[in-house]
Parts: C-alpha cells; sequence; structure tokens
C-alpha cells in the first residue's frame, strides 16, 4: 500500500515529527527554546486536543473527523434499527454506512502516522429507534458533508487531494438527496442548500466544525487548519 | 458569490493570454475554420490544446473551463425546458415537479456561467437530443426521456469533477464550479431513484454508481461509466480495507467514489446531440 506524500514543507508538521522521535519531555523542552523559537506559540501541546497538523493535511485530517462521525452514526443505524424500518430503508442504510466506512478507512490509510486518532462520538441528541430522529440527524449528517467539502475545496493545495475530495463530495450528495427524498419525496435538492442561482451550500472549516462539535467529544486542536 | 469578482479575477489571470496566444494567430484561424460543429462542440477543448501550446504547460484555463461547463449546461437546460413542455411527456405530480426544479436549476447555471464570462460566453450551440434518430422518442417516452437525463447528469457531475484542477487559481470560480458540482449529484441521485421506480431494467438502480454501467441501458451509454469500476484511490486498494465485518465488498468500493472524466472524453458523449 502506497501513503499519499504528505507536504513535508510544513514546519509545524516538521517539528511534530521530529519530536516523536525525539520522544523524552525534557528533550522537547529544551527544542522548544532552541529549535523553535521563531513559532513556539505554535507549539502542538498534546494537552490541548487531537492535533489535525497544518496545511493538506490537517484538511484530510479535517475530513478523516467528518467521516469518522458519518461512520459511527450510521454503523448505530444498521446496527439498531428504528421500528418500523422497510427493507429497502435497510439497503440504503447499509450502503450509506459501508461507503462512510470506506471514506474513513481510506483517509486513515491515505494520511498514515499523520492521522488524528479515532474520536469519541455523543449521539445522545439523537433517538435512534425513532425514523425521525434518524433521518433528520442523517440529513444534517450528509448535507453538512457536503457543504464542508464544498468549502474545503479553496484551501486544499494539492491537485491530487482537490481531486480526491471531488469524488468523495458528489457521493455525500448522493447520499444527502436520497435521505431528503425519504424525508419528503422532491426535496433532494431544495431551496435550504440551494440558492437562486443553483448553487449548493458551502462552509467554512470553522463553521462546519461549530455544527458538528455537538456530536464529537473528544477535544480537537486545529489551530493549524486552514481557515477563513 | 459576487460575480463580478469573479469576472475581474478571471481577467486578472488571463489578462496575458492574447499576448501569449499571439505567436499562435496562425493555428487560432485553423481552429476557427474547422466549421459550425467543431467550433461550438469542440472549441472549450481546442482553447485548452491552444493553451497548452501557448504557455507550454498545463495553463490555469479558467474561461475554456467555464465554456466547457457552459456547453454542458446549455444541453441541460435545453433538455428539461423542452420535456417539461412535452405534452403528457412526464407524469403529474411528484415527477413533475422534481423535473421542473431540476431544470430550473439547469438554467439557473446558464445564466451564472454567462455571466461570469461576459463577452467571452460561447453560444448555446443547436441541440439534437434523438442524437440522429437513435432516440427517437426522447419526448414521447417517459422512460427514454429519464434515461438520458440520468445519463446527462451522471456525466455531469463526472466532467465538473474533471475540470476542479484546473480552477485552482481562482478560489471564488472554484468554488462555484463545487457548488454546482454536487448540485449535479443530487439530481443524479434522485433521477436514479426515479427510474428504479419505473422498474425494468432500471429495478436494481441505486442512487450511486455500482462499477461500470449500472445504468441497464446497454452499451450505448458504456463511455459514460466508463472507469467508475474503479477500487483504487490515491495508491490505497479500497477492497483490502476494513469494513463493518470483513474487508469492504467490491461494490461498496466502487459505490464511494465518484471518478472524473477529461474533457476530450466528455464532448465525445454529447457529441451526437450537438448538430
Amino acid at each position: 500500500m502506497e501513503e499519499i506524500t504528505v507536504n513535508t514543507k510544513n514546519e509545524a508538521l516538521k517539528r511534530r515529527t521530529f519530536l516523536r522521535y525525539a520522544g523524552a519531555g525534557v528533550a522537547i523542552a529544551t527544542l522548544t527554546v532552541a529549535g523553535c523559537k521563531k513559532n513556539h506559540n505554535d507549539m502542538p501541546n498534546p494537552e490541548d486536543g487531537e492535533y489535525f497538523g497544518s496545511g493538506d493535511i490537517a484538511i484530510l485530517n479535517y475530513a478523516y473527523a467528518l467521516e469518522q462521525l458519518e461512520a459511527a452514526f450510521y454503523t448505530k443505524v444498521a446496527d439498531t434499527p428504528y421500528s418500523g424500518i422497510t427493507s429497502q430503508e435497510n439497503s440504503f442504510f447499509t450502503d450509506i454506512r459501508d461507503h462512510e466506512i470506506a471514506h474513513r478507512e481510506f483517509f486513515k490509510a491515505a494520511i498514515g502516522g499523520n492521522a488524528i486518532k479515532g474520536l469519541e462520538v455523543d449521539f445522545s441528541s439523537i433517538n435512534f429507534g425513532s425514523r425521525d430522529s434518524v433521518l433528520a440527524a442523517a440529513k444534517a449528517f450528509e448535507d453538512l458533508g457536503v457543504s464542508a467539502y464544498n468549502g474545503a475545496g479553496r484551501l486544499i493545495q494539492d491537485s491530487k487531494y482537490l481531486l480526491l475530495a471531488g469524488k468523495i463530495v458528489s457521493v455525500e450528495a448522493r447520499h444527502a438527496a436520497l435521505i431528503r427524498d425519504l424525508i419528503s419525496n422532491g426535496s433532494f435538492a431544495d431551496d435550504t442548500v440551494v440558492d437562486m442561482h443553483g448553487l449548493d451550500t458551502s462552509r467554512s472549516p470553522g463553521e462546519v466544525l461549530k455544527i458538528a462539535s455537538v456530536y464529537i467529544k473528544t477535544k480537537l486542536n486545529v489551530r493549524d487548519l486552514p481557515n477563513y | 458569490m459576487n460575480l463580478f469578482n469573479i469576472i475581474d479575477e478571471i481577467e486578472n489571470v488571463d489578462q496575458e493570454i492574447h499576448e501569449r496566444l499571439n505567436p499562435r494567430r496562425a493555428a487560432l484561424k485553423g481552429f476557427l475554420n474547422f466549421g459550425t460543429k467543431v467550433t461550438v462542440a469542440a472549441m472549450p477543448f481546442a482553447l485548452g490544446s491552444l493553451f497548452n501550446k501557448a504557455y507550454g504547460e498545463t495553463p490555469t484555463d479558467i474561461k475554456g473551463i467555464l465554456n466547457f461547463a457552459l456547453t454542458l449546461e446549455y444541453l441541460e437546460a435545453e433538455f428539461y425546458t423542452m420535456g417539461v413542455a412535452a405534452s403528457g411527456l412526464i407524469p403529474a405530480g411528484a415527477a413533475f415537479n422534481a423535473m421542473t426544479t431540476i431544470r430550473d436549476h439547469e438554467n439557473q447555471h446558464v445564466t451564472f456561467l454567462k455571466t461570469a464570462l461576459g463577452a467571452d460566453a460561447v453560444s448555446k450551440p443547436t441541440f439534437d437530443f434523438t442524437a440522429g434518430g437513435a432516440f427517437s422518442n426522447v419526448f414521447s417516452n417517459y422512460d427514454t426521456f429519464l434515461a438520458l437525463a440520468q445519463v446527462f447528469e451522471d456525466t455531469g457531475v463526472r466532467a465538473y469533477k474533471g475540470q476542479a484542477g484546473g480552477l485552482m487559481g481562482n478560489k471564488d470560480v472554484l468554488t462555484a464550479a463545487l457548488n454546482i458540482h454536487s448540485v449535479e449529484a443530487r439530481h443524479a441521485s434522485h433521477l436514479r431513484q426515479m427510474r428504479k421506480a419505473r422498474g425494468g431494467a432500471a429495478a436494481n438502480l441505486k442512487p450511486w454508481i455500482t462499477g461500470a454501467n449500472d445504468t441497464g441501458i446497454g452499451a450505448a451509454v458504456d463511455a459514460v461509466y466508463a472507469g467508475e469500476d474503479n477500487k483504487n484511490q490515491a495508491g490505497v486498494e479500497i477492497t483490502q480495507l476494513n469494513g463493518a465485518s470483513g474487508k469492504i465488498s467490491s461494490n461498496a468500493a466502487t459505490e464511494s467514489f465518484d471518478e472524473p472524466l477529461t474533457a476530450e472524453a466528455v464532448l465525445a458523449i454529447v457529441d451526437p446531440f450537438i448538430v
């Protein structure tokens, strides 16, 4: 398996990788002063939460975090089907679960040693026994995912990552349209997500994470995640 | 999204383009003499080839890409406009409303791209949705119309995806193109559900693309789905990754990633529909 080459030009990332090998706390303190004087305020502190890295790596970790959330959600939906679920709906949810797991595992493999850890999720606001509650949450996740990839495109530096994001976002949009149609047939691209120019929604990482944070227990360190 | 900013930024990116192309004026003249069909249908691609020569490497060919997109949107907009207007073609109710929604989006895309391109926008080609008689009942047979609609949307998704990298030089244009791209995917998802509901060859169709050519339409649309059976992403074999139980299935591996098409492949697909 060939891992995607990371952008090692990034100073924070280089420092982090180096420090991992440096190991001892005393050595880190010394290096912070001696080697990282220029940007010592950017020094990732493990106690500040799960560090995303910076540049394209941070964007990939951002996508990885969202896919973790979606995969965990649909895994729970598939494991504990809501009452009255039809076999067709069950089949749709199984497919979507598998797509989100594929996305999650792909990012994990592609990011390799720079990947964030598995996030702890909080779905206490969702009633998994209720069709309405599950579909509403699924719609929120899918529309959020589409807007996240659409909004992150402009922040990606490497065209091959942009293409990967493009390959995934249209699948998320297919999911979003289906979920919306399950809630109300014909709402696949209504004016709550598509504007008067026929354009879908895009959101900055900051906006997305603010919305997603209600479902994530793990503290995230996104200080170097590109944003606007 | 500020349209005027986009126009300004395109001009900023491309302001030297005429200068760069000057030594190639003879070549440009050659392209323009191919005749109406080639000029209209292949112009974006032809311009791309010219720009390649002019810059000596892959260019920031933003106008060419936007005109390519506009050509596709012209096609979709006219297709749905004619379909919705065809008496008795689309069943009243949910189906008619969905087609109206899609028609409106495609017309909005045309307006958006024409405004962004201004005087540089290509003209609307003359379309023949029967493709020279191959789909002679396109506006009288609902299933034919639905099949073509699905094919056009799935093609559109692949076309925008293939051009995203070329728009990286202008972040606002890139974002707008991505925002169109996902709307086309929403359309495709819905049209696939509509076809599935009709049963027959489309009875097992899913909102997402499984393998290469899952349409039930036949080999006529193989080119539209060529490469959609890819299971390797950036060197990662998706079927080697852990799934819910065991490895990710082959179907899930192809469904979970949509694939791009080159402008050349897309133009070959739509060429039969352009007079």
